[in-house]
């Protein structure tokens, strides 16, 4: 990592260090201050999909998610109040209701990054109305599949898959809740014929949206640290350096 | 609830659309059944032989999803009579697998099971929509978990038995 100066600010009352630059995000996970997050992947660039990394910024009325806004020298921030426990609560009733999910019989079952949440953050129901939607499952890919009701639209797998392997064959069709996860130009993923089939997509995915075939429930495990590993590998020319953001 | 329950504990089960697993579970606390009967009446369960629900009950521990027009009248009149109602495992607390035809749709999941035999006549009436208990009754306790283990409902009844609301993170999940 590049020299940068150090700022100085306060996370739940401790004093941290962060370099210029840096996501809050990543100014409270150096300084092993947990904040609860399903669409940023350490490697990945941030979009500030789910919201669950919201945070309180002493001066600013808003939430603000932790991954979409640098350190500041003397900002004051707060990660866990009851405020937030209840609107993040209510974020993974959100996604819960808006699409299938049925822990029980998934191949992530035990290992998926939704289901954990929903038990450390105490969601044990879902207030809202379930939404029911009718959404397929794409198998036409010869070891990879991807089963839609399970999707969070997270966009992990569209970040590594353009920016990681440089193919960028996953995409987004569509808008809201109606959006959905497609390769090439919205064509069954066994006919696309930009994908590599290195499966980066199935192993950053947090649920069991992506997984392997021929796994049953519970047994599909992922690796997304791989990621970390890679960009270590190929060095500071080809790293993805984190964004100078304004 | 606050004096904790000098008397018996008045406790009814109820196998609403589920596989009875978490009636299994419910068993798998093996000789601590014994500990708990000495507190507790069943007075209600697929397990007694009660027909009818009883006019008061502490608590009734809810199994299954609400499926069908007998399960609506069933929990409507349970609820009625339940000082707490328990939903017990993935399918009262979120509808599981017994909700997995919701997105497919009835008439689709009728004709794709039937045919054209459905029994028109004896048969309680599927809903359109199943629908996880707590969205047609107030409940009180939720016990996710497919089944939820014999220690987790332990914990419950014992945490109930003694007036306080039962604490489950740490024991149970969807799907665990």
């Amino acid at each position: 990592m590049k020299s940068r100066k150090g700022l100085k600010l306060t996370i739940d009352g401790q004093p941290v260090s962060a370099p210029q630059g840096a996501t809050l995000l990543e100014a409270a996970e150096a300084a092993v201050i947990p904040i609860p997050k399903l669409c940023h992947l350490s490697g990945l660039s941030d979009v500030g999909a789910c919201r669950l990394c919201l945070v309180e910024i002493q001066g600013n009325p808003k939430l603000q998610p932790a991954c979409m806004v640098n350190v500041r020298e003397e900002m004051v921030v707060v990660t866990n109040s009851e405020r937030l426990a209840r609107y993040r609560r209510m974020i993974l009733e959100l996604l819960f209701a808006e699409r299938n999910h049925f822990c029980a019989v998934c191949v992530s079952n035990g290992h998926c990054e939704l289901q954990a949440l929903a038990q450390s953050l105490g969601m044990d129901h879902v207030r809202f109305p379930y939404r029911n939607p009718h959404l397929e499952l794409d198998a036409s890919h010869s070891r990879f599949a991807i089963d839609h009701n399970r999707c969070i639209l997270c966009t992990r797998c569209v970040r590594v898959c353009g920016e990681i392997e440089g193919a960028h064959t996953k995409g987004i069709l569509g808008r809201g809740t109606t959006s959905l996860i497609i390769t090439d130009l919205a064509q069954p993923w066994g006919e696309a014929t930009t994908c590599t089939s290195c499966g980066k997509c199935v192993q950053v995915c947090p649920t069991g949206a992506l997984f392997e075939k021929g796994r049953a429930a519970a047994e599909m495990i992922k690796s997304p640290d791989f990621i970390t590993n890679l960009l270590e590998q190929r060095g500071p020319s080809e790293a993805r350096t984190e964004v100078e953001r304004p | 609830m606050k004096e904790g329950f000098a008397r018996q504990f008045r406790v009814a089960t109820v196998w609403l659309d589920g596989c009875s697993g978490c009636h299994m579970s419910l068993l798998d606390m093996d000789e601590r059944l014994m500990a708990l009967a000495d507190k507790i009446t069943l007075v209600y369960s697929p397990l007694v032989d009660a027909k009818e629900f009883p006019d008061e009950v502490d608590v009734t521990i809810v199994e299954g999803a609400v499926a069908t027009d007998e399960d609506l009248a069933k929990i409507r009149k349970i609820r009625a009579h339940s000082k707490v109602i328990v939903s017990l495992g993935d399918c009262a607390v979120t509808g599981n697998i017994s909700a997995m035809r919701n997105p497919i749709g009835l008439a689709a999941v009728t004709v794709r099971s039937y045919g054209d035999n459905l029994p028109a006549d004896n048969l309680p009436v599927l809903l359109e929509t199943v629908l996880p208990v707590h969205q047609v009754v107030p409940v009180e306790v939720f016990v996710p978990g497919c089944p939820p283990s014999a220690d987790t409902i332990h914990h419950t009844l014992v945490e109930l038995l003694a007036g306080r609301q039962p604490q489950l993170n740490e024991l149970t999940r969807f799907g665990a």
